[in-house]
């Protein structure tokens, strides 16, 4: 057998959340034994970020119960975690990148998997806002729990509708709290659902009591003693002792964007996660990347896709081919409805609703093009995930009549046409 | 506390001794391949499926439903699969022994 020709080479990955931890690991599955050197500025270990707007925001755990891998198993697999340190160059002709700490690292194959930030949009008086927090982070987490329980009043504004804001919504609901949810556009979900799904979701937080107003574009914030009035547009006005902010992300792109690297709605890379320096990968929520199914180019903000491409870089990495080719998924919790998406609704020209019958609140939307099913919104409803995880991959028809038709028994060969 | 063991998809026979939590934490914190657990233990993934050891399946009970609905994405699963993170280990697991879907 020949050696393995990867010991002594070393691979630096930037960022270590759930695409560069899981890459770090996946590495010495495929038989990668040289150096791999983790970095990222979060002073905290890596942990699960879904739980930061549900079970962890409504709990008194530390983060300890949400990490990715414990410290020992960084040790025992040889990974350089290094964190609290911010990389502020690449080199690419060196091959080589400066931290803050004023060291330098040299790499033969370099990760970028630097992820996004929440976008701070420029409403006038937010810089000076009291207890306003964006939700990205652990510690963005403990700010907002700390501010929640020290406040008498616990009047909450959320701004934004989509899955973080809906989520911290519903969890700070949950706590006590006085919640309502201004939304810019005329829906919720806007970009990311149907109609009838915002309607659903609207529903489901009305009736649990908080309150989601559409067409409120925040346009200042007026700090007072403790508090904060925040003015809309058309004029109204609320007042909150916590705001919270969720209108979106930016992609941490300005380090791939100095080094010259090929950026286009993220950093662009080929079906292997490769960008345009040969030496260079880049993975995650930060990547414009080719997907073969929907067959177009797309940027995902999901822990799917940063596990999939951590994958197929690991292969890659190690002198391997593997290609991406994955079905995007994604899920949110919300009250005790849980919800799981499949597929890639952009497009679609058709939604069928499928309600069960004798279950509250279980039904699912099937996402159509013409006769193409692209995705679909499963609501307490794991059956009609898994069934449209199938039908998308192996592209059978399906009869639209006995989809919608609940006494049809719900399975996959009753519904093909 | 409970001894749980899990065998790998290449037949290595790991015991590991968990207090509480779930048995999918527990496989990731002893870092058990094939136990991915990617969605952090919400049941939305299927990453996280075991087979039961057939005279041990009255120790950990059947799958509920939503179990049984996301186990249909793996065509190996039966009668004896579980998605471990819906499986809170008690005293009640002592000696359990869970093969490894592969």
């Amino acid at each position: 057998m020949s050696k393995n020709l990867n010991t002594n080479k070393t691979c630096v990955i930037i960022g270590a959340s759930h695409a560069g931890v899981n890459l770090a690991f996946y590495l010495r599955n495929e038989g990668w034994e040289g150096k791999i050197i983790l970095i990222d500025s979060d002073p905290t270990l890596p942990y699960h970020r879904p739980p930061l707007s549900k079970a962890y925001l409504t709990s008194n755990d530390s983060i300890e119960k949400n990490l990715l891998k414990s410290a020992e198993n960084y040790k025992v697999e040889n990974i350089d975690l290094q964190l609290n340190v911010r990389v502020l160059s690449i080199d690419r002709a060196k091959q080589s990148i400066t931290l803050n700490n004023g060291s330098t690292q040299n790499y033969d194959k370099l990760v970028l998997a630097t992820g996004a930030r929440p976008i701070i949009p420029p409403i006038q008086g937010i810089k000076n806002a009291n207890n306003l927090f964006t939700l990205r982070t652990a510690k963005d987490v403990n700010n907002i729990r700390t501010a929640f329980n020290t406040s008498k009043t616990k009047r909450v504004v959320i701004i934004g509708g989509g899955y973080i804001g809906l989520e911290t919504a519903a969890s700070l609901k949950k706590l006590g709290g006085q919640v309502v949810v201004l939304e810019r556009e005329d829906r919720i979900l806007k970009r990311v659902t149907a109609p009838e799904m915002s309607t659903f979701f609207m529903e489901l937080h009305n009736k649990n009591n908080v309150s989601i107003l559409t067409n409120k574009n925040v346009v200042s914030i007026e700090p007072n003693a403790q508090s904060n009035t925040i003015v809309c547009a058309d004029g109204s006005k609320f007042d909150a002792d916590i705001i919270i902010v969720g209108v979106g992300i930016h992609v941490n792109l300005e380090l791939a964007l100095e080094a010259g690297l090929s950026i286009e709605n993220g950093i662009k890379v080929n079906y292997t996660t490769q960008t345009s320096d040969e030496n260079i990968y880049a993975i995650g929520d930060c990547t414009f990347h080719y997907n073969p199914h929907y067959k177009r180019n797309i940027r995902l903000e999901s822990v799917q896709n940063a596990l999939d491409q951590a994958k197929i870089a690991a292969t890659c990495i190690s002198g391997k081919e593997a290609v991406y080719n994955s079905i995007p998924w994604f899920w949110s919790d919300q009250y005790n409805v849980k919800l799981q998406m499949v597929g890639l609704s952009t497009g679609y020209n058709q939604v069928l609703t499928r309600t069960e019958t004798g279950a509250e609140n279980k039904l699912s939307f099937w996402y159509f093009k013409d006769d193409e099913l692209l995705a679909v919104d499963a609501v307490n409803n794991a059956k009609a995930y898994v069934y449209g995880t199938k039908f998308i991959k192996s592209g059978e028809k399906i009869d639209k009549n006995k989809l919608v038709d609940s006494s049809v028994i719900f399975k996959p060969v009753n519904l093909l046409a | 506390m409970a001894k749980i063991t899990f065998v790998t998809s290449n037949n290595e026979s790991i015991t590991v001794e968990g207090q509480s939590g779930s048995v999918m934490e527990l496989a990731k914190q002893n870092n058990i391949k094939g136990i991915d657990g990617d969605c952090g233990g919400v049941c939305s993934c299927a990453t996280c499926h075991v087979f039961v050891a057939p005279e041990h399946i009255e120790k950990t009970g059947r799958a509920s439903e939503i179990e049984e609905d996301m186990l249909e994405l793996d065509d190996n699963a039966n009668e004896y699969s579980r998605l471990c993170c819906q499986l809170d280990i008690s005293d009640s697991l002592d000696g359990v022994i869970l093969q490894v879907a592969k």
